[in-house]
């Protein structure tokens, strides 16, 4: 019936291609605005506790790795829409307030932080023990064993797998939109909202995400290019 | 030069060095033989401290470390500067070029401006005949050619004592001269060194002593010629007579 009348009625047609149009330039901006801020600034500072996390749950020190296991035990174990209530909608019970964008912020940077904490846990156990000792040997203390010859090695490892958490959370910022980020997929219910045009607008929206990811794809056939130069293929 | 006092080394219940004494003067090339499981490599890591030894004192040169005591981070640090190693599979670092892992020590370790360290680390490749091999990644580089540049590496930090574990096991038959002759011109120079090998020809050339390890101890310890041809000891005569018989197979 719908595909029906789009093709046999000139007006519908002409009204849809209108609002298309029309719709484009907005969801463009919640994504150049919202989405892409909120996927880079929550991965970076992911990524920054994820790191921290591997060390600690590959660390000596009892307390710190099980600091470290029951955050990711908590973050992996509860739905992410649930955090993200909880620091949106909870917390302002007890007196604490966050807006929209910095509780986006907590919530997804925790998110990451967790799941890739086991990725790079996973890549800095793959790395030889010998590398260790040959750092150990020309007398680097352990930052220095990390930052010039562990983690560089890990990072190639963790290449595919880190793009893929990359390319979850893009999608999963359209969670924001629960807590009233108007980032694109809020834009997208907003003008779907007034014209109840919700195939056409969440179909653009779809095909935004589409287009951004297999963008990101590429740059990752890119970066793996390159940290492949050092190994024999 | 080196001296060392009542080495213990335990990995749980296991003791695997069972008190070693043992003294060497500034120069000398030490070569360490012995059956495989008589500790001999855990000895050389004692040395550089990749393994922290139970109990027992090491000296060398002007440092000492006292293992019956507890052992800081720094007096680790200090400590091993002084040796550097060169292990079995070259341990070399895959994400840098041959001179970057030369410079690597110098560099972040000592805090030596880059281009010195470039100087200096290009000298070594030129001195280890890896001169036009600065730029390669060590899969590039053969086996060989990776110890080479394994040794230019360690010898960049300018240590007191070489140690060597078992630096040409893992070779291609026909790539082990490339890297004993490395070695040897190493001990010519009089640099001090100590060497875990199954290289019997290199450790009768080269070696101003040899000891025969076995069980965590020294059995056995005298010039090259008496421990090869007339073995005191019963344990070092069946280990001799053990190798000399797969040479000739």
């Amino acid at each position: 019936m719908y595909l029906n009348s789009i093709f046999t009625d000139p007006v519908r047609l002409e009204r849809l291609m209108d609002i298309s149009q029309s719709s484009w330039l907005p969801l463009i901006e919640g994504m150049i605005q919202y989405t892409i801020p909120l996927s880079f600034i929550a991965f970076v500072l992911g990524l920054a506790i994820a790191v921290l996390t591997a060390l600690a749950r590959i660390s000596t020190i009892k307390i710190f790795q099980v600091i470290a296991r029951v955050y990711v035990s908590i973050i992996r174990g509860t739905p992410l829409l649930v955090q993200l209530f909880i620091l949106f909608y909870g917390l302002p019970t007890i007196g604490v307030v966050i807006d929209p964008f910095p509780a986006a912020i907590i919530g997804f940077s925790l998110n990451v932080g967790a799941y890739a904490s086991e990725v790079i846990r996973a890549a800095i156990l793959s790395i030889p023990k010998g590398q260790w000792e040959a750092a150990n040997t020309i007398g680097m203390s352990y930052a220095q064993s990390l930052r010039r010859v562990i983690l560089p090695q890990a990072a190639r490892v963790s290449i595919p797998p880190l793009s893929n958490t990359f390319i979850s959370l893009i999608k999963d910022t359209s969670l924001a939109s629960l807590i009233l980020v108007t980032e694109m997929f809020r834009v997208a219910q907003q003008i779907a909202a007034t014209n109840y045009e919700f195939l056409l607008l969440y179909g653009q929206a779809a095909l935004i995400y589409w287009l951004v990811c297999f963008l990101l794809s590429l740059g990752q056939g890119r970066l793996e290019n390159r940290f492949d130069r050092y190994v024999s293929r | 030069m080196i001296s060392i006092t009542d080495l213990h080394k335990k990995f749980g219940k296991l003791e695997v060095l069972k008190g070693i004494d043992l003294k060497l003067e500034k120069g000398q090339a030490v070569v360490v033989i012995g059956p495989s499981g008589s500790g001999k490599t855990t000895f050389l890591r004692c040395l550089n401290i990749l393994e922290v030894p139970s109990k027992g004192v090491i000296t060398i040169d002007e440092q000492t470390v006292d293992f019956s005591k507890p052992v800081s981070k720094k007096q680790v640090n200090a400590f091993r500067k002084q040796s550097a190693m060169v292990f079995q599979h070259y341990n070399l670092f895959p994400h840098m070029t041959a001179l970057e892992n030369v410079m690597e020590g110098p560099v972040i370790v000592q805090g030596i401006d880059k281009a010195t360290a470039r100087k200096k680390a290009q000298a070594l490749l030129e001195k280890v005949g890896l001169a036009d091999k600065a730029d390669e990644y060590p899969f590039q580089l053969s086996g060989g050619q990776q110890q080479r540049v394994g040794i230019a590496r360690a010898l960049a930090l300018e240590p007191k004592v070489m140690l060597f574990d078992e630096p040409t096991s893992a070779l291609d038959p026909e790539l082990v001269g490339e890297v004993l002759q490395v070695m040897k011109d190493l001990a010519a120079e009089g640099m001090t060194m100590v060497v875990v090998t199954h290289e019997m020809r290199f450790a009768r050339g080269v070696a101003d002593e040899v000891l025969f390890m076995d069980g965590g101890v020294i059995v056995e310890r005298g010039k090259p010629e008496d421990i090869f041809s007339h073995p005191k000891e019963a344990r070092t005569q069946q280990f001799l007579s053990l190798i000399s018989n797969t040479d000739a197979i």
